[in-house]
């Protein structure tokens, strides 16, 4: 069993959005001037300050409607959220389907996650959710069961970068199944408290937040156990530079850029980079997850 | 007067500094718009912003023999301009990346040498540098226009090897580095047919 990570911030502990958007000024002010230059500043040391729900909302990777960090936020009004069902199915004993008024029923709780990209940026994200084991647990998987694999929606209709082709959709993700019981791995189904806005992966998608963010798969309409380990979309395209476990390792470069540092969106135009951590924080958490792996060929 | 003759008078008439005012003052809004926090990212947008001006000005460049030898529209006066344009806008791209992005010299060098993309970038400006440095007309007089002309070549393998920098930063199957890339190709394309019809006669 895992250590269980107790997490007790709650929205609370979420400093108001006006305050720290000043704060934030003044500081992106000072290293400009060269006051503050922190650099390498070690990402644990400071408080998990969530970034502002704008920032979180209008900078998104969601290749199924665009390319562009701002794409997102433009095209996503178009994804039909209703009706909306999640199918487990696989190597289980018993499929079973669950419309999102079962899902809704699950208690949610907050979590405050750091999300690290794989291109190298961050955030600070309150997420609303509830573990992932609770959803695998209406099922009873098959002995064989291994891994999990889950499914994005294809709305081709609604989904401009579907019909480009711009990936081989629908986008599939996948975990071991130790890794999807985990407790860190969350359904999320809002962040700050609202329901997950479309751009962010409405009306529910998975949180992995020790993996880089392409993992944290949106707008899930299917989940699959299977035996062997699952096609995943990145790890298909090109798997020398998106391996299936994909943690957040500052020391396995991407083969085209560094992973060594990353940048903390929202601190202006003289943001200083800070180290990347190992499993992205949460080594303490997740470590024993891959004891006798090495870690930097089983990428 | 024809459609033609008409815009060949203009251009005539027409002075090239405003082009040089424009593209300070693009570059200078584009710088604004980071500070001011208009992007949720400044550094890369503006790094890509920066990048996509030189490409897409290094393209314009090329625009000007083909319009010329197939429209019969002279637009040359103006190329020196285009040039000069794009090889500011790379400078600035480099220079975002450089000291914004990446923040550090010992990273910088060692991206060049260990990321084949911004070696190929990195190549392409340096492939720029002679021909920036070659278009004062005192200058262009003292080289003769055979050897100008020869040294200006690098234009090719240099806007070659941007739209390979482009190409290879996307990930996923991209537009836009497709659509440079192409445009690119079809220019170069362009001027390979007179040759063959010398060959011909």
């Amino acid at each position: 069993m895992t250590r269980r990570r107790i997490d007790r911030l709650t929205q609370d502990d979420v400093t108001p959005k006006e305050l720290w958007l000043k704060r934030r000024q003044i500081l992106a002010g000072l290293a400009g001037l060269g006051a503050i230059a922190p650099m390498g500043a070690r990402a644990s040391d400071e408080p998990l300050e969530p970034n502002t729900f704008e920032e979180i909302t209008t900078y998104n990777n969601f290749y199924e409607f665009g390319t562009g960090k701002s794409d997102p936020s433009k095209n996503a009004h178009k994804l039909q959220t209703e009706p909306w069902s999640i199918t487990i199915d696989g190597a289980v004993e018993e499929p079973v389907t669950l419309d999102f008024a079962a899902l809704s029923e699950i208690p949610t709780e907050e979590r405050i996650y750091r999300f690290r990209c794989v291109e190298a940026w961050s955030m600070v994200i309150p997420w609303n959710g509830f573990e992932l084991s609770q959803l695998l647990d209406r099922v009873t998987p098959l002995p064989s069961a291994q891994y999990v694999q889950f499914e994005t929606a294809v709305q081709p209709d609604n989904m401009i970068g579907v019909r480009r082709k711009v990936l081989n959709f629908p986008y599939r993700e996948g975990l071991r199944l130790d890794e999807a019981r985990h407790p860190l791995t969350i359904m999320a189904t809002g962040l700050y408290g609202e329901p997950m806005p479309n751009q962010n992966g409405a009306p529910i998608r998975l949180v992995v937040p020790w993996k880089y963010g392409f993992k944290s798969i949106k707008s899930i309409v299917r989940i699959t156990f299977t035996e062997e380990e699952p096609f995943t979309t990145w790890n298909d395209l090109n798997p020398s530079e998106y391996g299936f476990y994909s943690n957040v390792n500052p020391n396995v470069d991407h083969p085209r850029w560094s992973q060594a540092t990353e940048r903390r969106i929202g601190g202006g135009l003289f943001n200083s980079r800070q180290d990347t951590l190992m499993f992205n924080g949460y080594e303490d958490e997740v470590a024993d997850l891959y004891e006798g792996m090495d870690l930097t060929v089983q990428i | 007067m024809s459609v033609k003759d008409g815009i060949n008078a203009a251009a005539r008439k027409f002075p090239t500094w405003p082009l040089y005012l424009a593209a300070l003052a693009y570059a200078g809004w584009q710088f604004w718009l980071g500070l001011s926090g208009a992007w949720v990212e400044p550094i890369n947008t503006l790094e890509r912003q920066y990048g996509e001006a030189a490409l897409t000005m290094l393209i314009a460049s090329l625009t000007i023999t083909p319009i010329r030898e197939y429209l019969r529209i002279n637009l040359i006066k103006f190329r020196r301009a285009l040039g000069l344009i794009a090889f500011f806008f790379v400078v600035a791209h480099f220079l975002v990346w450089a000291l914004l992005d990446v923040q550090s010299l010992s990273r910088v060098w060692a991206d060049i040498v260990k990321r084949p993309y911004v070696t190929v970038g990195m190549v392409g400006f340096v492939l720029l540098i002679p021909l920036a440095a070659t278009s004062a007309n005192r200058i262009i007089r003292k080289m003769g226009p055979i050897l100008w002309r020869r040294v200006h070549k690098l234009v090719y393998p240099a806007v070659l090897l941007a739209c390979l920098h482009y190409l290879w930063l996307a990930r996923g199957f991209q537009i836009e580095p497709i659509a440079y890339f192409v445009v690119t190709i079809g220019l170069l394309v362009l001027r390979l047919k007179p040759v063959k019809r010398r060959v011909a006669a």
